[in-house]
């Protein structure tokens, strides 16, 4: 757990105040999060400990904009898109310029190859075919999973599918990159190429990085960890 | 990069079996305005071949081939004698059921004068009628060929030419005799009480009826004009090949359109309907892919137009295959399919727009699909 000294050239890209979350009522009612305050600044590579149900999901959820809390106060790379109700009309355009996502499950699409699967992100973010395929297969060249550039998703073995939807997150060079779990899938020479990789990628595109993990072997690379139990957070 | 083609080509098997069940589908709705067409054609067939410029029946009767009408065998000289008429000739129709080897055939015989307007306009084979006695044209849907021969009554013709595409309103195959020899067949198949009462009018000297006289008419002469001077004399009626005509093609459409339209509507509306499950389906098999583009940022726009796009895909790809099929098909059909381009463009045109309106429900489901399901393991 290293602490790193706020350097004045960060940026905050995630800004989060007492963000709280509930599902359902009564008896069946979960707290999934309560009153969460952090801020995550870019070059940061943060990681987010709990245990099963604690509400790591939920808040990479609530952060990526596809899960609305029901109260508080969120701003990314400076714009207030939530105050106690989403402040921005097109949070789909948003995901697409500034957001990318690492799952546990991986989510590619079957009906495309790998490389497809990382320029259908370029596609729909207007780049040209040429740029979005080159700049696809240097991202899988990087993780390292270029030997299956044109193999199918339901080919792949599992951490292959996690380092393509990896590639994925991190085409459109996003500022904000929130994954679930993303080295459970890999042997600790994968999970150390991916950790060096959004390290490197922290630095060089002025990232945020919230990684949610269980993993010992990659507790030693994160910047900056925050232990969560029943929805509420503690750094 | 097309999603909607990628996901076709991903699952083909399917695509290609889903195209092949609607392309049945859409090929019946084809064939049914192929045979509807096809029926307004076979009607004025007989007309046409004709080319007879105004049709002389019995007073109060809307034509041979809607009524019943006898007229005098003398009419015709009258008729030819008229100004302006440049020629005229007598007709008898006669419709008879016979079985020819192992065939059941169900004939129109048209009684003419050779040399006189009312027979065969050209043929594809042999000859016209030269003797007087017991030959025939036939048409040759009958499957006879020159040389042949037919029983009809009980006297035996040989076939000596053959017509292409002369029917009847209901598909019958016509045939030409000389008037003698059709006169002499209504004789011999009429009911025998009929056959003895007409055999004592012969003895009065009134057998020579005939069914209807046609006339042409010279070039700077209005058929309307002579028709209505024959429409004066208090037994007859004339009616001008045009009047036929509408006639004819009043009769099939009320009675074709309405069945034929009928059908057509709902296959249309069934197919609506299995395109809309169809692509209803599909798209809730996609729920997951469509949650994930969501998620990494895809517009409504990129995931209705998948949609859509699969949807138009599928019924354009169905409609050309069925269209395909019934074209190669028409000749075995047992009735005429008359394909006209203009039909199979509006059918064309019916068939994206029911696409169209079958995706709403598949775009209905996408809209609302939540983009974190994508996270739901
Ligand atoms: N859509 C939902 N409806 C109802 N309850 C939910 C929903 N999503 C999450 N929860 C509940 O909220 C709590 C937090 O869930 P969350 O998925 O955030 O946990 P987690 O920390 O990611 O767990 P894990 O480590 O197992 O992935 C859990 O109790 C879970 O059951
Ligand atoms: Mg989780």
């Amino acid at each position: 757990m290293i602490a790193m000294p706020d350097q004045p050239s960060r940026k905050p890209l995630v800004e989060l105040r007492n963000l709280s979350k509930h599902f359902g009522e009564g008896q069946a009612r979960v707290d999934a999060l309560r009153d969460v305050t952090l801020t995550i600044c870019s070059r940061e590579v943060v990681g987010l400990l709990g245990p099963s149900g604690s509400g790591k999901s939920t808040l990479l959820n609530a952060i990526g904009c596809i899960l609305e809390p029901d109260q508080g106060w969120m701003r990314l790379d400076g714009e207030v898109v939530y105050e106690n109700r989403w402040l921005r009309g097109n949070l789909r355009r948003l995901r697409l310029e500034k957001i990318g996502f690492i799952f546990q499950t991986h989510n590619l699409l079957p009906f495309l190859n790998c490389t497809d699967n990382v320029a259908v992100v370029l596609h729909l973010a207007g780049w040209k075919k040429s740029a979005a395929i080159a700049r696809a297969h240097e991202l899988l060249a990087d993780l390292p999973v270029d030997h299956r550039k044109v193999a199918m998703p339901g080919q792949l073995s599992g951490g292959e599918a996690q380092r393509v939807a990896i590639a994925r997150a991190l085409a459109n060079r996003p500022r904000i990159i929130l994954a679930d779990e993303p080295t459970a899938a890999l042997d600790s020479v994968r999970a150390g190429i991916v950790m060096d990789l959004l390290h490197k990628l922290a630095v060089e595109q002025d990232a945020a990085i919230i990684a949610v993990t269980h993993d010992e072997k990659i507790l030693g690379r994160l910047d900056r960890i925050y232990r969560m139990v029943d929805g509420a957070l503690s750094s | 990069m097309n999603l909607a083609f990628r996901d076709i080509r991903h699952k083909l098997g399917r695509f290609v079996l889903t195209s092949l069940g609607l392309s049945m589908l859409l090929g019946v709705v084809v064939t049914m305005a192929g045979i509807y067409r096809g029926q307004t054609a076979d009607a004025l067939a007989l007309l046409q071949a004709t080319r007879a410029d105004v049709w002389i029946v019995e007073a109060g009767s809307h034509g041979p081939f809607a009524e019943a009408s006898r007229i005098p065998g003398d009419t015709r000289e009258i008729v030819a004698r008229m100004d302006g008429v440049s020629e005229a000739g007598s007709l008898t129709l006669q419709t008879v059921q016979l079985v020819q080897g192992d065939r059941r055939l169900r004939l129109q015989i048209i009684g003419y004068e050779p040399g006189r307007p009312g027979g065969p306009a050209t043929l594809i084979a042999g000859r016209e009628i030269t003797s007087n006695r017991y030959e025939i044209i036939v048409d040759r849907q009958t499957g006879l060929l020159p040389g042949e021969a037919l029983k009809l009554g009980r006297r035996t013709f040989t076939v000596v030419g053959l017509t292409s595409g002369i029917v009847t309103l209901s598909g019958d195959s016509v045939v030409y005799l000389t008037l003698a020899d059709a006169q002499q067949v209504q004789f011999d198949l009429a009911p025998p009480a009929a056959r003895r009462e007409q055999a004592r009018g012969a003895a009065r000297g009134s057998t020579d009826l005939v069914n209807a006289v046609v006339a042409r008419v010279s070039a700077n002469i209005p058929a309307s004009l002579i028709a209505a001077e024959i429409s004066r004399w208090k037994h007859l009626s004339a009616l001008t090949a045009a009047e036929q005509e509408t006639l004819l093609t009043r009769t099939v459409i009320e009675r074709a359109s309405r069945q034929i339209g009928l059908f057509m509507t709902v296959l249309t509306l069934v197919s609506a309907v299995i395109i809309a499950l169809i692509v209803y389906t599909l798209t809730l098999d996609k729920t997951r892919d469509i949650a994930t583009l969501k998620m990494i940022g895809a517009p409504d726009r990129t995931i209705i137009g998948l949609i859509v796009q699969q949807a138009l895909l599928m019924g354009v790809s169905g409609f050309i295959i069925g269209t395909a099929f019934v074209y190669a098909f028409r000749g075995v059909f047992p009735r005429r399919i008359e394909m006209l381009p203009a039909d199979i463009a509006g059918l064309f045109v019916v068939v994206v727009l029911v696409c169209l309106a079958a995706s709403a429900l598949g775009v209905r489901v996408a809209v609302k699909v939540d983009p974190a399901r994508a996270l739901a393991g």
